[in-house]
């Protein structure tokens, strides 16, 4: 288990670039942290959607993150509920009850605890209507589940498993940057028609800070977005990385007078090709950063499609800045992770290749 | 044969039939209901069990006769075309085990929901799907009951969750569906089966206790054949009393060969669940005369000898016709015309299946999202990709 502590400043890897673009929807905003955002996604969907439950270890206290925080006293025990600890009976549980007609939204603690579950994620949840002919689906459920590197959290609490689900048609896999993106895409995915697994890089829960609007809103999933433009470069991440990244691109148009477009992938399944072929297109050189592992790793898949589909306008090999082929370490995780020192140093090599 | 248990209950239709006298052309006549004594059950932590003296019509005991009859001849006619190679992958037969799902189908409310592992064709028949929908399933054409994409382990109708084709798997989710209805208030119940080699599996015990926990209408069935796949109960299993394996989820005992002490069991469980009491584990004592699947002869982990004593001494279909032939609810003659019904319609069922077309190309990439944000599906070659498409919207979820 994991105890929780507020990450001290000397154990994050990444500056916080705020949003600061105009808000999905106009209106009042109030300064939200990632959690608090998440917690406000859930909260609108309990309350539109009498349907809607949020299980989970710990749930009902408010989860280790404070993600359900004061759920359970505003819509009841019936709605907000711990369960034992058993990953793969939460998740077969949370399929049965969304084929029945609820909306479920599954809490795993950690991406990490996801694995014994995978079975019910792979087998049943991501192939219920393909397998039935159509007949059946279980389209209401949403598994959401902290992830990524956190600073201390070693082998098991570290860990960045979407390439293993994007492997699955059928699932959606998404990946927010901060609180804004949180809150819209949480509530697109809780609801979307088709199983999501949705990731949330545990470091930005109390460190990413913006003005949230207070209303609700939903982000379009399978969309990309372009967070700063450029014309030599492209540079794609997705949660935590994309602050790296933005990093790099600042120090890149500054130390090396390169000019990179920055991209949040956001949807990791489906992933929005367009999007990021245009900038490809236009650049000639992309880098795909991610904390995950290298092999097999979501930019495996980036890399195939990007020479595939931009081949005649690419300058360089795509290039990939990734966690090592190794466990998650714990005392090595700063040499471990794609931080702006090797981004940047890629940059450097694109652009000479 | 006939169970010396069994009596007659002298209840006759002789006043009926005098009056109705004019319109018959047979003067013979036939016992409205008859009582049997079932096999004990056996309880685990319930003070009070399913009433070991059991009642049927004559009504229901022809329907239950021909549901298990046409359920063993749409298996005979699957293994049948599997031999021929026109059913290819993977088949279970259901064979032998007929009076567990006939007997818990007898016992259900019309909306309580079931949820099974890969031996489902018996179960896909009596959940609303004509044998041409089980059959041409299995033969991988456009009449079946998903159009041939889910094949043998795959089928589904309205309240049947489904055949899966992973032990165990379809456990949890029946908590889930059990649960759904605990929220709604709707007082159905979910029967979610796996066989005595799946209760092995972690996470029916992960489950076992989320049910108890929250006290969930969930009843967990397990069909004990004897083998999980090729192993025996006793190699596989430290205890094979498998309806005390919810250990503080109570359980019953019941005689999974005949049709009416598993009705009677299973009414009392769904009486049991939806009294607020939660789970009850079912545990059904069958037999199965295929092997596992059509790759296993079934012969090399016990002996002919064994499979044909059952047959001769302990098959559900027999047995309950003996019940009905000595207890005068029917003419052997009836029976007979119900075998050839039965035979004909699946004899027609197993021709259409056979000679039905495959759903086109296009449905390759059908159904795999419910709105696709990306229209086209990689094919083989980059100038011919395949379009996403929806077929039609969920039974589930209307």
């Amino acid at each position: 288990m994991f105890a929780r502590h507020a990450v001290s400043a000397r154990a994050i890897h990444f500056v916080y670039q705020p949003d600061t673009a105009k808000p999905p929807v106009s209106g009042e905003t109030s300064k939200q942290n990632m959690f608090m955002a998440i917690n406000s996604a859930i909260h609108s969907a309990l309350e539109k959607d009498d349907s809607a439950i949020i299980f989970g270890e710990d749930v009902a206290f408010g989860g280790v993150f404070r993600c359900t925080l004061g759920l359970k006293d505003k819509f009841g025990a019936d709605r907000v509920f711990n369960t034992p600890l058993c990953e793969q009976g939460i998740a077969g549980f949370g399929i049965g009850a969304a084929a029945a007609g609820a909306t479920a939204i599954a809490e795993m603690q950690f991406a990490d605890y996801m694995f014994p579950a995978f079975d019910q994620i792979v087998n049943e949840a991501a192939k219920y209507r393909y397998r039935s002919g159509g007949l059946f689906e279980c389209g209401k459920l949403t598994i959401r589940s902290p992830c990524s590197a956190v600073g201390h959290g070693a082998v098991y609490h570290s860990q960045s498993p979407e390439a293993y689900f994007a492997h699955t048609p059928g699932l959606k896999v998404v990946v927010p940057r901060g609180p804004i993106a949180a809150k819209g895409l949480l509530l697109s995915c809780i609801r979307d028609p088709d199983p999501c697994i949705f990731l949330e890089p545990k470091v930005l829960y109390r460190t990413a800070e913006e003005m949230v609007p207070k209303t609700e809103y939903t982000i379009p999933l399978g969309k990309a977005q372009v967070l700063a433009p450029g014309n030599q470069v492209t540079l794609i991440g997705w949660g935590t990385q994309v602050h790296v990244l933005l990093e790099v691109a600042k120090m890149a148009k500054e130390q090396l007078k390169v000019s990179c477009e920055v991209i949040d992938l956001q949807t990791i399944l489906p992933w929005d090709k367009d999007t990021v072929c245009q900038s490809v297109k236009k650049t000639g050189r992309v880098i795909v950063a991610h904390e995950a592992p290298l092999t097999c790793g979501f930019g495996a898949e980036l890399a195939a499609t990007i020479q595939q589909e931009c081949f005649l306008n690419l300058e360089a090999p795509v290039t990939r800045v990734t966690g090592f082929d190794t466990p998650f370490p714990h005392i090595f995780e700063p040499f471990y992770l794609p931080t702006k020192w090797r981004c940047l140093e890629a940059v450097k090599k694109i652009v000479n290749f | 044969m006939m169970s010396p248990t069994a009596r007659l209950v002298v209840r006759r239709l002789n006043q009926r039939n005098q009056a109705l006298a004019p319109f018959f052309t047979s003067t013979k006549s036939f016992a409205t209901e008859a009582s049997f004594e079932t096999r004990p059950f056996k309880l685990h932590k319930l003070e009070e069990g399913p009433k070991t003296s059991v009642t049927v019509t004559r009504d229901e005991a022809l329907k239950y006769y021909k549901q298990m009859l046409t359920i063993r001849r749409i298996e005979t006619a699957s293994g049948n075309l599997y031999k021929e190679k026109i059913i290819r992958g993977f088949c279970h037969l259901y064979s032998g085990q007929e009076a567990c799902a006939v007997g818990m189908k007898a016992a259900m409310k019309p909306a309580d929901a079931i949820i099974s592992a890969y031996r489902i064709h018996g179960w896909t028949y009596l959940m609303g799907v004509p044998p041409l929908g089980v059959l041409a399933e299995l033969t991988g054409r456009k009449s079946g009951c998903a159009r041939g994409k889910g094949g043998s382990m795959h089928m589904y109708a309205p309240h049947f969750f489904g055949g899966n084709g992973i032990v165990g798997a379809q456990v949890p989710l029946g908590v889930g569906v059990a649960f759904a209805s605990k929220y709604r208030g709707d007082d159905n119940v979910c029967f979610a089966l796996y066989g005595d080699g799946a209760a092995n599996q972690g996470q029916i015990f992960e489950v076992y206790n989320m049910a108890k926990l929250w006290n969930v209408p969930c009843i967990f069935v397990c069909e004990n054949n004897g083998y999980g796949m090729g192993t025996s109960a006793e190699r596989a299993a430290a205890s094979t009393t498998y309806y005390t394996r919810g250990d503080y989820v109570p359980g019953i005992w019941v005689d999974g060969m005949d049709i009416l002490a598993v009705r009677e069991a299973s009414r009392f469980a769904i009486e049991y669940c939806t009294s607020g009491k939660g789970p009850l584990v079912m545990e059904t004592a069958t037999y199965r005369y295929s092997g596992h699947s059509m790759s296993d002869p079934g012969t090399s982990y016990r002996t002919r000898d064994e499979i044909q004593e059952v047959r001769q001494n302990r098959d559900p279909i027999a047995s309950f016709k003996e019940k009905i032939i000595s207890t005068d609810l029917a003419s052997a003659d009836e029976l007979k015309a119900i075998d050839a019904e039965v035979k004909k319609e699946v004899d027609e069922a197993t021709r259409k299946a056979k000679s039905d077309s495959e759903i086109p190309m296009e449905e390759l990439p059908a159904d795999i999202y419910a709105a696709p944000l990306e229209e086209e599906v990689r094919n083989v070659a980059p100038w011919e990709p395949l379009r996403h498409k929806r077929i039609g919207s969920a039974v589930n979820l209307n």
